[in-house]
């Protein structure tokens, strides 16, 4: 045979970022090479774990010679590439972005964009006073190609009663910027469980299971992977969605505690978030190189066992136990992902102690 | 992948329509409601059935005419035919506008509202179908109506659609309509006539005309009739010059393409000709969806085979074996005339195995969209033949190199292909002494509004929209001109003291304007300017994918601060500035074409018209 096949190395290629000259590997985005220099693009769809949308439009950048701006977080860099990362024109496709979520979107638990609407001279409130917010299940009945004119009074939002239809997790979708990113991780990214989509078009578009029907009946297994990845807090643990409801919600208080997973071999790293002795959520890193931030329903949150008091049997009333229990045992595996499915259901009956 | 379906299944209807599409079903594991003896070896489905995901869209569209809704038993049973998870596929379902997801009565009259047929009748023809069957989209009873974006039936406003679903569904385009026919159509009423095609100069008997040279001449029900009229002799021509040969006299026309983005379509063939990647594929992009623009269904309607021929060179030239024409949902007549022409070529061997004996082989399959203007652009157009949502792809990679499927592909706007006709016949240079030195060729231009003699007119490269609008005619008697819509929706509005600007890329390039798609649409002094504006923002509003932020909220703030303008409510002067702001930023930061020119419109008419304190306007 003859030899070989030869991989050429990246070659390096050198670009101007904000008339500085710089240095960088072909293959590179915008966006690495910015924060290697120490400049803060925002970003909000963009994820190291998955593969750019392009969606959100806040990280986009001047380039010398493109008619429109491009996306940081996806366009690679070229050999004598002009950047921008704060023009004018940049500044002002940020500011705009940033005030059509803000002034569409609960972002009050987005992380960094108050700090961005400040630095942006954003104001998302000249849009006018929030349109009344939608009954449950109204947006998800929204036809394409169809929406009521509006009279400019009330500046049009996503608002909406959160979704609580399990015991694990709440899906409070009027703080969803449609950044694609849990559809990705549900999807052929990581999960390939295929429970959510994007549903309906333009301003209507939302993340919907097949007919907007509850998630115990749809695809979905549970692992939490799609909140792992919201950017907003659309996607949040039922105990976190809880805390904050009343107002005991404090990360002030909380402890994170790295350890592995005890329920298989493959060696998940877990953080367990702890406020109170508590366990309140549990996270993985996303560049741990075993779970790249993903986790089963089990790891996820089958942690209900470690604060639970009381002894096996002396529960009050709970035999049977309650259908989608919070300790995400026992019952997710059967009713809520309905199909039995392998792999990534709840098998092990309890904790291995 | 699990896939997880409900209990429930689809009706008798249902299942035959899906069956229709992809034949009985060969196991219980793809869905048969008998155990078969396949059943004892092995489940099928897998790969097998996953590589249909292409049919998808067709399949919505045999239920959705079948039932006159997508049930969730009709797409538990599709995404089992097709292994295809059910909140996928509901995903796809929900993007199109002609699929319903709840109930609706079986009949639906579609009424254009869009800026060329709203005060032609439109919006009467609206309120009388409200009086008559309720407000739109009603589940109960026989028959219901719908609003509609731009028909493409504008030289006749106002436009019409009806489909009536069932086990032999049917649909009507109706123009001018009337609420006593659409009633009558709803009712099961016999098909209107075709009316001959409003071409007012081939029913000048004006001679010299290269695009519409067949159009109203020729049966578009016969390939005999298309050979008559020098049908096919371009395709015996290309066969001679070889597909090096075509691709250099298109290089030497300097043909750039009609669809909007004006690019050389010769180095298109030609990139798509050198990738080494195969297969390569040809579309036909008749997704013509611009509000004013009707001149794809024209040509189609009335010369479906020189469509065909021009894909069949296309095929040749790039080294293509198949080809696809992607056409509007809204044009049935379009459709069947296409089906019927695509039949008769095959039968003939212009299309199939060995085409003219020159060893190549060429097929074409129909598409239909559901509704979505966006899939008129070329990557969501991809996105919605291979079976998913409509939304438009990053670029690069370019659809040369990763179009339809992810292989080279070539995409063309009608209007392009059939130029390809004279190219071949005639030969590029020839091609290129019409027109201007940068612009060359005929143009179709699609005159609507307030002319005397709306219709399909071709002129070469360069003529102004002066002489333009005299050929057709100019403003109605007693009324003066206000103001001209040139390319559409996502045009620009053009001032009576602009009118002496040539019609070819470079001049409208140089001022501030576009042909786009060739929609020059008209509006005099009666015009309510405000309501056009509103209009058109409610239009993209509703166009929208919604993928990226500019585009789905800049939409929708955009048509909130018009309606303020038009309702007299907060400050002008603050809102204007803001929508000036909404739409640089459309411009600059959305993902595809539909975003960046959503407000190009818009803007132009602020800069050019007094649109909200003008008396003339309707306005404050």
């Amino acid at each position: 045979m003859s030899r070989a096949r030869q991989v050429a190395p990246p070659r390096e290629v050198e670009i101007t970022l904000n008339g500085e000259a710089v240095s960088a590997t072909e293959g590179e985005t915008i966006l690495q090479v910015a924060k290697r220099e120490g400049i803060e693009i925002p970003t909000l769809c963009w994820a190291k774990t998955l593969t750019p949308v392009n969606a959100c439009r806040v990280c986009v950048v001047e380039v010398e010679g493109s008619r429109v701006l491009p996306p940081a977080c996806a366009r690679k860099v070229e050999d004598g590439m002009e950047v921008q990362t704060h023009s004018e024109r940049v500044r002002h496709s940020r500011k705009m972005v940033l005030e059509f979520l803000a002034s569409s979107v609960d972002v009050s638990t987005t992380p960094d964009v108050s700090r961005w609407i400040d630095e942006y001279d954003a104001a998302p409130q000249r849009y006018g006073p929030p349109a009344p917010a939608f009954t449950a299940g109204e947006r998800d009945r929204l036809r394409a190609g169809h929406h009521v004119a509006p009279d400019g009074r009330h500046a049009a939002t996503v608002k909406q009663p959160p979704k609580i239809d399990n015991d694990l997790y709440v899906r409070d979708y009027a703080k969803c910027i449609l950044c694609y990113k849990c559809v990705q991780g549900c999807g052929t990214e990581w999960q390939n469980t295929f429970a959510i989509a994007v549903a309906g078009r333009g301003f209507d578009a939302r993340i919907a299971t097949e007919f907007a029907s509850p998630l115990p009946d749809s695809a979905c297994v549970y692992c939490g992977n799609c909140i792992a990845v919201c950017p907003t807090g659309a996607l949040m643990f039922k105990s976190e969605f809880d805390r904050r409801q009343a107002g005991t919600w404090d990360e002030d208080r909380q402890q994170v505690t790295t350890t592995i997973c005890t329920y298989c071999g493959v060696g998940c790293n877990l953080e367990l978030h702890e406020q109170d002795n508590e366990i309140v959520k549990v996270t993985s890193p996303l560049d741990h190189p075993v779970t790249r931030g993903n986790l089963c329903v089990k790891g996820r949150f089958g942690f209900q066992f470690v604060q639970n008091r009381a002894r096996p049997g002396e529960r009050e009333g709970d035999a049977p136990p309650p259908p989608h229990a919070a300790d995400g045992t026992g019952a997710s595996g059967n009713g809520a992902s309905g199909n039995g499915s392998g792999g990534h259901g709840p098998r092990g009956g309890g904790p291995p102690t | 992948m699990d896939l997880v379906l409900h209990d429930v299944g689809p009706t008798e209807g249902e299942r035959e329509a899906v069956d229709a599409v992809l034949g009985v079903p060969g196991s219980m594991w793809e869905g048969a409601t008998e155990r078969l003896s396949s059943d004892d070896h092995v489940a099928r489905g897998g790969h097998a059935a996953r590589r249909q995901r292409h049919l998808l869209v067709p399949i919505l569209h045999a239920v959705q005419a079948r039932a006159g809704w997508i049930s969730p038993g009709a797409l538990n049973y599709i995404c089992r035919r097709l292994t295809i998870p059910p909140a996928d596929a509901y995903g796809v379902a929900s993007f199109y506008a002609l699929f319903s997801l709840e109930p609706q009565a079986p009949a639906v009259a579609h009424i254009c509202t869009d800026i060329a047929c709203r005060d032609r009748g439109g919006d009467a023809l609206c309120a009388e179908m409200e009086r008559r069957l309720g407000p739109p989209g009603a589940a109960d009873g026989e028959a219901t109506w719908l609003e509609s974006p731009c028909l493409g039936l504008c030289e006749r406003a106002p436009g019409a659609m009806v489909s009536i679903a069932g086990a032999e569904p049917v649909e009507h385009s109706l123009a001018p309509a009337d609420a006593d026919t659409v009633a009558d159509l709803l009712a099961g009423g016999p098909a209107p006539p075709v009316p001959h095609p409003q071409v007012p100069q081939a029913q000048d008997g004006q001679d010299g005309l290269r695009l519409l040279r067949r159009v109203g001449r020729v049966d578009p029900s016969s390939l005999d009739s298309y050979r008559a009229h020098g049908g096919y002799e371009a395709l015996r021509a290309a066969v001679d010059l070889g597909p090096a040969g075509v691709i250099r006299e298109l290089n030497d026309s300097q043909l750039l393409g009609r669809g909007g983005a004006a690019f050389p379509i010769g180095r298109k063939w030609e990139a798509v000709a050198r990738n080494p990647r195969r297969p390569h594929y040809v579309i036909c992009n008749a997704d013509e969806s611009e509000p004013g623009t009707f001149k794809d269904r024209v040509v189609l309607e009335h010369d479906p085979f020189a469509t065909i021929e021009a894909m069949t060179i296309a095929g040749y030239a790039t080294g293509a074996e198949y080809g696809y024409i992607y056409l509007r949902g809204e044009y049935p007549v379009a459709w069947e005339r296409l089906v019927e022409a695509i039949v008769q070529a095959r039968g003939r061997g212009y299309l199939g195995r060995d085409i003219l004996a020159a060893g190549f082989a060429f097929d074409i399959e129909l598409r239909r969209g559901a509704g979505a203007y966006i899939c008129g652009e070329e990557t969501a157009l991809f996105n919605s033949i291979e079976g998913h949502r409509g939304e438009p792809r990053s670029k690069p990679p370019f659809p040369v190199d990763s179009g339809l499927f992810r292989r080279p592909t070539v995409v063309n706007n009608v209007e392009t292909l059939i130029n390809v006709l004279n190219i071949v016949r005639e030969g590029g240079p020839r091609y290129a002494e019409i027109g201007t030195e940068r612009s060359t060729g005929p143009r179709l231009f699609c005159l609507s509004g307030s002319v005397r003699r709306p219709g399909l007119y071709e002129a070469a490269m360069g003529i102004t929209l002066r002489e333009l609008l005299e050929l057709a005619g100019g403003v109605p008697e007693g009324r003066t001109l206000r103001a001209v819509l040139l390319g559409g929706a996502a045009g620009r509005f053009m001032t009576p003291d602009e009118l002496d600007v040539e019609l070819s890329f470079e001049a409208t390039r140089e001022a501030g304007t576009t042909m786009g798609s060739g929609v020059v649409m008209v509006f005099d002094d009666a015009a309510d300017l405000p309501a056009v504006l509103r209009r058109i923002a409610s239009f993209f509003r509703d166009e929208s994918c919604g993928q990226c932020v500019p585009c789905r909220v800049g939409t929708v703030r955009q048509e909130e601060a018009l309606a303020r303008l038009a309702n007299g409510t907060g400050s002008a002067e603050q809102d204007i500035a803001l929508l000036r702001e909404i739409i640089v930023a459309m411009r600059d930061a959305s993902i595809c074409g539909l975003g960046q020119t959503a407000g190009d419109a818009v803007e132009s008419a602020l800069a050019k018209f007094d649109v909200f304190t003008d008396a003339t306007g309707g306005g404050r």
